[in-house]
């Protein structure tokens, strides 16, 4: 052959392999699940997924751990997804965590995001006996991150052992499993912030409307804007709920979740804040900063 | 925080929503040669890292950090909690990080020797090797064992960093005399586009910024060949090749074959070669969920279908009908061992070679390579970071390429049939030629029309169980009835075996390997000469009694477990073997000081403590059942 008689390369790289990193797995896996927690990662993985296996429908669920204290407006995403044809959609709440009354406001961040999000984990993945768990994790998020497999592997109780890892050469993926064990599976393990907002643009995926601009009301406690989504938000003395211009780089709790001030209100402009930002994106996740290498030793638990 | 040299912005204005290329590169150093203070201060000039991130690291630098007051820009790599408190990087590290001309992936590999699996695995996946060399040592065998490895590995491009240049006041001469030898080094590998910096990771010294005391020094920063060294290979080089990962069928109606192009392109119309299995069709359409397609290439994740249907599995090639692929059972390959356990010749391993899985095993180790200066030494066994070249079979044909054509196609991990865990990683050379051209010839008159003359099943009843267990005897026994019921048998013994068969082999677990290799083939050889062939053979590892079983169809192999305590074992002990054992006058003895593996699944297991020899023989009887007969 000489030259291409291709008019066109089509597709990213990035996107080629993370179809493929999902194609092994699920060829690999028993009962393979994707875990969906409602971002824009999670977004961008399950429009991926979708695209591999297209025309056939997604091969297996979605599982969204809930844990009654997400933004509303994530919620009302979820369950536009969930009403979608091709989409079985779990979800799983720790009812023991509820009936205990856990929240962030009363228990802390550390014990509440251990009981309302690790232990729901476990939980649901144990009542479903998934073997292969899709999950949007990407190596750029944090430090233990970058070092964690696309394929890696989980013991019987969820643990992760940094030390235990396999070797991972090319794309060969070793998905064998003994009883008990599981994998957890990162097909966008190589991208960046910037390239989940480059394909969420190029591919005109639908996000949750929090990560643009709008005004809503914040409180400003320690230094971090937090939006009073309902009426269960405690005010401390002194504190009004003011309308500020803000948006969400990263969705969870909210809570939990720091908002920014911005005026990007289309995603041209988060593009090009996010090239510019100063800031890492999980600054505004409060747990991460529970102690030094807080999320590699909730990672070996299992938090994922 | 004080501002790198360069801007964020100027990413920003280069027309963001497009995706950049993107360049994978590994960096290969020792423990001391500032690996991860390179790559901290790439991030940092770059303005890749966060003012948060710099707080923390900030934080950790009091704690943790080499570098006194400033901030040790290394601790932004090494992220596990155990490396901080040690201070050195355990494991591969990757980091994505964008400049305004490319898009890059770095793999911080370890620079331990014992961890010699991590940086393979770094560079499995990398275009490039940024390759450091202290200025004050120069090079060291670790500089050649790492280039040898990511050579070996499939990389073409290297990057020598001479680094602390300013602890050798920026010496010409050092740096020159470095870059020669380096260069005459990777010569003899075969390596031969290399580009030479002298840099300082510590004060960033031509990384981004040319550097104001190597006005002697004309080549670019180590950032600008980065930005631009052309390491892509043009997709259409090589003929259409995609192994099939999946195939998709949600309906009777639709059967898609879903896979990564591997090498080459392909249009709609194309013929094509389903490979191992030689069938021809046509590729009816390339789908994409928007719009179907009329073109793919290398690098692709597509989803084909074929004009007519014809049958293709997870594991098969799709390749072009003109250009066809080999396949062959029968490899030379170099392989790097990743386990505790040392491979042996004979031990039977799973092999995944692109999407396809078989079973394989090493049939001779011809050398092993010291990776520091590249001298060949005998070998008896590849222990954990040992480099080999070895002949590898496996069970079926497999569709392959050699390596240096093609990674996707060429490569193999090696994984350990009982623990699952990857314990290889090899690279195909090429097809020994004698399997090409011996073929398994079918004969008119089959096994199964033996047998019937015999008026009989053929089977293998493979006896195992630690010496004294009770085999030969329940073996002798066991041909006595089935003789008395007319059956046609033949008794292969361990011991007797060894008289004449196996009479060159000895003891070692190498050995051992290769005499259960020669019963096994020999006992499949009376199968299908239409006998009930009894082995009785101590066959101490779960992997080779595998092996023995996958040389059989299903049903005729029975593996039967003959049961007793070793205390027991050793109570009886009629050859006075165990006591010798204990008293160490025979080495390598099953149960004393050599393992024996008691069988997962066995199809029998007989308890010779508690049943008499007819009783254990009874339950065999009952076992042949129906099918015996």
């Amino acid at each position: 052959m000489g030259t291409s008689r291709l008019n066109h390369h089509w597709s990213a790289a990035l996107k080629s392999e993370a179809m493929s990193i999902i194609r092994e797995g699920v060829a690999a896996a028993a009962r393979p699940v994707m875990l969906y927690s409602i971002g824009k990662d999670s977004s961008v993985l399950l429009h991926l997924a979708r695209e591999a296996f297209w025309p056939a429908p997604l091969p297996m669920p979605l599982l969204h751990v809930d844990t009654t204290w997400k933004f509303r407006e994530m919620i009302a995403f979820r369950d536009r997804v969930a009403a979608e044809a091709d989409i079985e959609m779990v979800v799983h709440t720790n009812r023991q965590g509820v009936d205990d009354g856990v929240t962030p406001f009363t228990h802390g961040s550390a014990h509440y995001t251990e009981v309302m999000k690790t232990v729901a984990l476990r939980q649901a993945l144990d009542a479903g006996r998934y073997d292969m768990i899709f999950v949007g994790a990407r190596r750029d998020e944090e430090k233990s991150r970058a070092k964690e497999r696309v394929f890696s592997l989980r013991d019987a109780a969820h643990q992760w052992d940094p030390r235990a890892q396999r070797p991972e050469l090319w794309d060969l993926y070793n998905a064998r499993l003994n009883p008990g064990e599981s994998l957890r599976v990162s097909p966008l393990s190589n991208w960046s912030e910037t390239d989940i907002w480059r394909y969420i643009a190029q591919e005109e995926i639908p996000i949750v409307p929090l990560y643009y601009a709008a005004a809503r009301p914040v409180v400003e406690r320690r230094g971090q804007l937090i939006m009073v989504d309902d009426e269960r938000m405690p005010l401390e003395l002194g504190e009004t709920p003011a309308q500020r211009h803000v948006r969400f780089r990263t969705l969870g709790c909210y809570p939990l979740t720091a908002a920014v001030e911005s005026d990007a209100d289309s995603l041209e402009a988060v593009i090009a804040e996010t090239l510019a930002a100063d800031h890492s994106e999980r600054e505004g996740r409060l747990i991460d900063h529970d102690g030094e290498a807080s999320m590699e030793l909730k990672k070996r638990d299992g938090y994922f | 925080m004080s501002r790198g040299a360069g801007s964020r912005k100027d990413v920003a204005s280069k027309d963001g929503a497009k995706f950049p290329s993107t360049l994978r590169f590994v960096l290969c150093g020792g423990v001391d040669d500032g690996k991860s203070t390179l790559i901290g201060r790439i991030l940092y000039e770059c303005r890749q890292v966060f003012a948060d991130q710099v707080r923390a690291v900030e934080e950790d630098s009091r704690r943790y950090g080499t570098q006194g007051d400033a901030p040790d820009l290394a601790l932004l790599l090494d992220g596990l909690r155990d490396e901080r408190r040690q201070g050195i990087t355990i494991d591969v590290a990757y980091r994505s990080f964008e400049t305004a001309r490319r898009r890059f992936i770095v793999a911080d590999a370890p620079g331990h020797e014992q961890y010699t699996r991590n940086m393979a695995t770094g560079t499995s996946t990398a275009d490039l090797a940024v390759v450091m060399a202290d200025a004050r040592k120069g090079i060291l065998p670790q500089t050649g064992r790492h280039t040898r490895i990511a050579a070996m590995f499939g990389v073409h491009h290297f990057v020598l960093a001479v680094n602390k240049m300013d602890l050798v006041q920026w010496d010409r001469d050092a740096f020159e005399s470095i870059d020669a030898a380096y260069r005459t080094m990777a010569k003899e590998i075969g390596v031969s586009r290399v580009v030479s910096a002298p840099v300082s990771a510590l004060t960033g010294d031509n990384l981004r910024r040319r550097s104001p005391h190597t006005p002697w020094y004309a080549g670019p920063t180590l950032l600008e060949h980065l930005e631009t060294v052309e390491v892509g290979r043009p997709a259409v080089q090589r003929p259409f090749r995609m192994p099939v990962q999946y195939v998709n069928r949600p309906d009777p109606d639709f059967r898609g074959y879903c896979g990564r192009i591997a090498t080459g392109e392909v249009v709609t119309g194309d013929r094509v070669r389903i490979e191992p299995a030689g069938t021809v069709a046509e590729v009816e359409s390339i789908l994409a969920r928007r719009a179907a397609r009329d073109g793919a290439a290398r690098g692709d994740s597509v989803t084909l279908t074929l004009r007519p249907e014809v049958d293709v599995i997870r594991g098969d090639v799709i390749a072009a009908a003109g250009d066809p692929l080999e396949a062959a059972d029968q490899l030379r390959a170099r392989v790097l061992w990743m386990g505790d356990e040392p491979m042996a010749a004979g031990r039977s391993y799973r092999m995944r070679l692109h999407t396809h899985e078989v079973d394989a095993w090493v049939t001779r180790i011809r050398h092993r390579v010291d990776v520091s200066d590249g001298s060949e030494l005998a070998a008896e066994r590849l222990e954990l970071n040992d480099l080999g070249v070895v002949n590898l079979a496996t069970r079926r044909p497999v569709p392959f390429a050699p390596f240096a054509q093609s990674r996707a196609l060429g490569g193999f991990i090696l994984i350990d049939r009982l623990t699952n865990a990857t314990v290889g990683a090899g690279t195909i050379m090429f097809s020994l030629m004698r399997a090409a051209n011996l073929k398994w010839r079918d004969f008119s008159v089959t096994r199964d029309k033996r047998a019937e003359m015999k008026r009989q099943r053929a089977r293998c009843l493979w006896l195992t169980g630690l010496s004294a267990s009770g085999k030969s005897t329940l073996a002798d026994l066991l041909e006595r009835r089935l003789a008395s019921e007319g059956r046609h048998t033949y008794l292969l013994d361990g011991d007797n075996v060894r008289h004449g068969l196996n009479r060159d082999l000895g003891f070692t677990e190498t050995d051992r390997v290769e005499n259960i290799r020669r019963v096994s083939e020999v006992a499949r050889l009376m199968v299908d000469a239409g006998l009930v062939v009894i082995v009785s053979f101590i066959s101490p590892f779960q992997s080779e009694r595998d092996f023995a079983r996958g040389l059989f169809k299903p049903g005729d192999f029975m593996e039967i477990f003959v049961d007793a305590p070793i205390e027991v074992c050793a109570r009886r002990d009629p050859k006075g073997l165990y006591a010798k054992a204990r008293r160490g006058e025979i080495r390598n003895f099953t149960g004393v000081d050599s393992a024996y593996e008691r069988p997962e699944r066995p199809d029998l297991r007989l308890d010779t403590e508690k049943l008499s020899p007819e009783e254990c023989v009874d339950l065999v009887m009952r076992a042949l059942g129906s099918g015996h007969g």
